[in-house]
């Protein structure tokens, strides 16, 4: 165990200096650097914000059950069959048809080549499925047609979030998915979270319909609320544009009225049809409504043909910007609700840092010294060890490119604690061994040899701890358990090749001596 | 030599007692969870003059209709941790909060950290918490039933099942709140803890081939002694790397070091006090290792 060959040297010097290398890349700027690669910082270090979507999709399956059910009676019309009580409850349509038919029906919602009920090969499964509960049929979504749709929504969510935080310009933003309902956003380096909260929060639905003439509540017209809570209208459920429209909208100082507007270009199509519905309304009010609430109702004066038009209603600069900002990165397929979120400030993770460097050199020195007091020339040896076992596990955090967070901190703190657990372990070793072998390298020789398999145990029951918190931890604890994970193995490596290598070098040369440790 | 072995039935007992107290605690006072665990919502204040009291800030915020608002001071004297339930699930309190404080006290306060977690997020978190330590209980149990022989992984998982029933006890006792720290201080103990258990077990197993006419209970002390500068070197020096981290490692630490500082302590006590007890109750001999050898 104490022997070395000069090869086996140079590599292990080799390593060292790589990962000396790699962890100096951390100090130094981009232009200087061994390798383009750094630590990166969680949020809860750097300041910023986590914050986890959850798309609410049941507009979404109202929607597509509604298109569904407008379908079903169109194309059961042109086969002759009547299709009767046709109506939506509880995320299933329910309908009757007369019994020589049913069976028919039923088939054509079974048949893998159905127009009316789309076939998922790869999941042997329908969109819908049918059911004959005696008086009438229920259709339903199936698993597979409910992921289908869910998967899709989050995809357009994904989508218009990127859009939306990207016009906002924070760096680096991170966006993923989450299981198949679900968003995660983290926002580095955050100046103001509650726009971006409010901005996400925002479904941006934008239509353009007309104020009706007849005040009261019948078919197809509805009441809708004004932003400001206290008026309310009565609108025709005809939708004359939509924001799928807008090719361009941005704040503008109006110069007549002094007020801030949100101005919009419209699409051809949309410039077509919005010009054919002011011609033959003028007088009318034609109400802009957002996500539900009407911003403002102008009246129509004039054709406008332009596709250029404005949407005042008392904004504030900032508020005409994020509208605009909404308007420009299009609406969400359903309405996004914030169920968790995480906000550091910058000052706080500074903070955060300095406290978890201090405790680190404090935690270091105490170590440190206890281990020199402890075994004089072998502590030194053990303390060589500690520095290169760090230097090391920064140089595979930056090789790996991780996130280092506040526990990832404390992870490496305790794994200085108990990295010298270890050397401990051989040392004392050695220490039973030199009671009956009077040669030194023989009775260090046996320690290495006989300490190895508690050094094994002693490192699997921790590697396998900070496995499982690797796997079920989130964001700060995952940082912990890879620090604390990575750190048994740059222990491993630094105990049994450098601090073996200073062993050997040293009792080699005293290997006469009467008391070596 | 320390005879360890002639306290073995006092602190049997003691750890027996304790277990009840623990077991007591949790069942009738329950676990202080934080929100992580049962949704909520967490501010952390920075005010920038040291004269709010913190029973104005309490009365201003109760006037809020929040619920069940807790309010105190973090660390230092400008620094407060507002915490409370948001039932009503209400979106853009954290903003009417800020208006609110602003209105009150001038624009004095900093919202320097912001964590809200809705009730669907909270029993998910909760569930994978009990995940995670079930799975590493249960894993360490695979590790030493491979291992070692059917009594040492008995004495190991109760030192385990030991040394967390009683940190939580601690924590319900104490009222200190449980968060996802807390959980990844539980699953480092319990790695800590069989840690110390196996080194000693390697010892004991060791010194039973070796010597077949020793008694366990005589066995078990020798083993525990010529491990014990190691079992005491490791644990100072990780409990000092944990005392610089529950000092200097700032307000969001404490938690976290204080149940790591428990647990080690803990860990390094039961592996010396309740695993070797198991073996000696269980009357482990050299026939017991040599059976299984030959077995294989």
């Amino acid at each position: 165990m104490l022997y070395f060959s000069k090869l086996r040297i140079i590599f292990i010097s080799l390593i060292c200096l790589f990962f000396i290398l790699i962890a100096s890349n951390n100090f130094l700027d981009s232009t200087k650097r061994f390798i383009d690669k750094k630590i990166n910082l969680g949020l809860d270090l750097q300041g910023g914000s986590y914050l986890l979507l959850e798309i609410d999709n049941s507009p979404v399956i109202e929607q597509k059950l509604q298109n569904t059910s407008t379908l079903i009676r169109t194309y059961f019309k042109e086969k002759g069959i009547r299709i009767g009580n046709l109506n939506l409850t509880n995320d299933k349509i329910i309908f009757f048809v007369e019994e020589k038919f049913k069976q028919e029906v039923i088939d054509d919602f079974k048949d893998e080549n159905s127009n009316i009920n789309p076939y998922y090969p790869r999941f042997k499964s329908h969109q819908f499925d049918i059911n004959d509960n005696g008086s009438s049929l229920e259709l339903s979504f199936s698993n597979q047609g409910l992921v289908e749709l869910k998967t899709s929504s989050q995809d357009q969510a994904l989508e218009i979030v990127r859009r939306r935080i990207d016009e906002i310009g924070t760096n680096e933003p991170n966006i993923l998915k989450r299981g198949n309902d679900r968003v995660l956003v983290e926002l580095p380096g955050l100046d103001d979270p509650m726009r971006i909260k409010s901005l996400l929060g925002k479904t941006a639905n934008l239509t353009f319909q007309f104020v009706s003439n007849d005040n009261q509540d019948s078919f197809g017209v509805e009441k809708l609320q004004h932003e400001n809570g206290l008026d309310e209208d009565f609108v025709s459920k005809r939708i004359i544009l939509s924001g799928d429209n807008l090719l361009d909208a941005q704040p503008r100082m109006n110069n007549q009225t002094n007020e801030t507007v949100v101005t919009f270009t419209l699409d051809r199509v949309g410039a077509k049809r919005f010009g054919k519905a002011s011609s033959s309304n003028i007088g009318r009010q034609l109400a802009i409504i957002l996500d539900g609430k009407i911003i403002s109702a102008p009246v129509i004066r004039d054709t406008i043909a332009s596709g250029n038009g404005q949407i005042s209603g008392g904004f504030t600069f900032q508020s005409a910007t994020d509208l605009a900002l909404l308007l420009r990165s299009g609406a969400l397929p359903a309405p996004l609700n914030i169920i968790e979120e995480r906000t550091v400030g910058p000052d706080l993770g500074q903070d955060s840092i300095d406290a978890g460097i201090i405790a680190l050199v404090i935690g270091f020195i105490l170590v440190i010294i206890f281990m020199f007091i402890k075994y004089k020339i072998f502590g030194l040896i053990s303390n060589i060890t500690l520095i290169t076992n760090l230097i090391i596990l920064l140089g595979i955090l930056t090789l790996f490119e991780a996130t280092l967070t506040l526990p990832g901190i404390a992870g490496i703190i305790l794994t200085v604690g108990m990295a010298v657990d270890a050397n401990v372990l051989i040392f004392e070793r050695i220490k039973e061994e030199l009671k009956n072998e009077k040669n030194n390298i023989i009775a260090f020789d046996s320690g290495y040899t006989r300490s190895r398999t508690a050094i094994l145990d002693a490192n699997i029951t921790t590697l396998l701890a900070a496995t499982i918190l690797f796997f079920m931890g989130s964001g700060p604890i995952k940082g912990f358990s890879v620090t604390l994970g990575i750190g048994i193995f740059s222990t491993l490596f630094s105990v049994y090749f450098i601090a073996r290598l200073f062993t050997a070098i040293y009792v080699s040369k005293n290997k006469d001596k009467e008391i070596l440790i | 030599m320390i005879r360890f072995n002639r306290f073995y039935n006092q602190f049997n007992l003691m750890s027996f007692i304790l277990i009840i107290i623990s077991l007591t605690l949790l069942i009738f006072k329950g676990l202080n969870f934080g929100i992580d665990f049962k949704g909520g919502i967490l501010i952390e204040l920075r005010s920038s003059e040291d004269k709010i009291k913190v029973s104005s800030l309490r009365d201003n915020l109760s006037q809020m209709n929040l619920g069940d608002i807790s309010v105190k001071k973090f660390g230092n004297d400008q620094d407060y941790l507002i915490k409370f339930e948001n039932k009503d699930n209400k979106k853009k309190i954290v903003e009417e909060i800020k208006s609110n404080l602003d209105k009150s006290f001038g624009n004095n306060f900093d919202f320097r950290r912001v964590e809200n977690v809705g009730p669907k997020v909270s029993a998910e978190l909760l569930k994978a918490g009990i995940i995670a330590i079930s799975a590493s209980l249960a894993i360490m149990l695979i590790y030493i039933w491979i291992r070692f022989e059917w009594q040492f992984s008995l004495g190991a998982i109760i030192a385990l099942f030991h040394d967390v029933i009683i940190t939580l006890g601690l924590f319900s006792l104490l009222g200190l709140e449980i968060n996802l720290s807390i959980i990844a201080a539980i699953l480092t103990i319990v790695g800590y803890s069989m840690n110390d258990t196996v080194v000693i077990f390697d010892r004991v197993r060791e010194n039973l081939r070796k010597y077949s006419d020793i008694k366990i209970f005589e066995l078990t002390n020798i083993s525990i002694n010529e491990t014990l500068s190691r079992t005491l070197i490791t644990s100072i020096t990780t409990l000092l790397a944990l005392f610089s981290i529950f000092l200097f490692g700032g307000e969001i630490l404490k938690g976290f070091s204080l149940a790591m500082i428990f647990g080690v302590i803990l860990g390094t006590y039961s592996s010396i006090y309740i695993a070797n007890t198991i073996l000696v109750r269980l009357n482990v001999s050299q026939k017991t290792i040599l059976k299984e050898e030959e077995k294989i």
